[in-house]
């Protein structure tokens, strides 16, 4: 006999409570920071040395905003997955383990609001 | 009844001498980790042009410090290496390229092309460096 809802049969999920999302999103933002790591280097390049009229200039045109914001919701969503799994492999006792993970995700979750609040605030300077 | 300590053990890390494909492998987890803490130079960066004409001179006298341009240089060939092995993960993904003769080119290929990246960036030259 299942006792399992029509709703959660077609979700797959078994006492894991989670599929293949972690996994997946790790892929997505992945294939997405392929292209977008170049346009960093660049505009790296360009904060590090450029006068700072021209830096803002450059990226308060709207390809370049909107690929920072796409870099900066993709480079930290890839890095908070990442580190969820070097903490999985390595810290095995569960207590440390789930507190280490939250603390992981809470803090790039913390650093990617700054920094989008950063571009934010040089988007309405500029 | 006594421990016997002095059993064979299997190989592991301390005595097995890792295979390229393994150094590679590990490299990949190691320059992820460096990334992610490269995030927060990106962080500092940011802010600071985000804080005005004064706070962002600030920051680039602090970074073309040779300690800072080290960890610039440093994270740019992680991000190129972390690049190219990501690249070799996703074609793994679509289930193909696992025989050995293939494993072993790759690895070369990503290690040329990460260091090519590199090379590339430092000739565009617009690191100051």
């Amino acid at each position: 006999m299942d006792y399992r809802t029509p709703l959660s049969r077609v979700k797959g999920l078994g006492s894991a409570k989670g599929g293949t999302t972690h996994w997946w999103m790790q892929r997505v933002t992945a294939v997405a920071l392929i292209p977008l790591s170049f346009w960093l280097i660049y505009f790296l390049g360009l904060s590090l040395t450029a006068p700072y009229q021209q830096t803002v200039v450059w990226l308060t045109s709207p390809v370049n905003t909107v690929c920072i914001v796409a870099w900066i919701i993709a480079a930290f969503y890839h890095a908070a997955l990442g580190l969820q799994v070097v903490i999985e492999d390595y810290v095995a006792t569960e207590g440390p383990k789930i507190i280490s993970i939250w603390a992981v995700n809470l803090a790039f979750l913390f650093l990617a609001i700054a920094a989008l609040l950063a571009v934010f605030r040089i988007v309405s300077i500029g | 009844m006594a421990i016997n300590t002095n059993r064979p053990t299997s190989p592991h890390l301390q005595v097995y001498k890792l295979p390229l494909t393994g150094i590679i492998s590990i490299t990949h987890r190691m320059t992820g980790i460096m990334l992610t803490a490269g995030l927060i130079l990106f962080v500092y960066v940011i802010s600071a042009l985000a804080g005005g004409a004064d706070s962002y001179t600030a920051m680039q006298a602090l970074m073309s410090l040779w300690l800072f341009k080290l960890v610039i240089w440093a994270f740019i060939y992680a991000l190129f290496f972390h690049l190219c092995h990501g690249v070799r993960h996703l074609i793994w993904d679509s289930g193909s390229s696992f025989e050995l003769d293939t494993l072993n080119r790759y690895a070369m290929i990503e290690l040329v092309a990460s260091l090519a990246l590199t090379l590339m960036t430092f000739a565009w030259g617009c690191y100051g460096l």
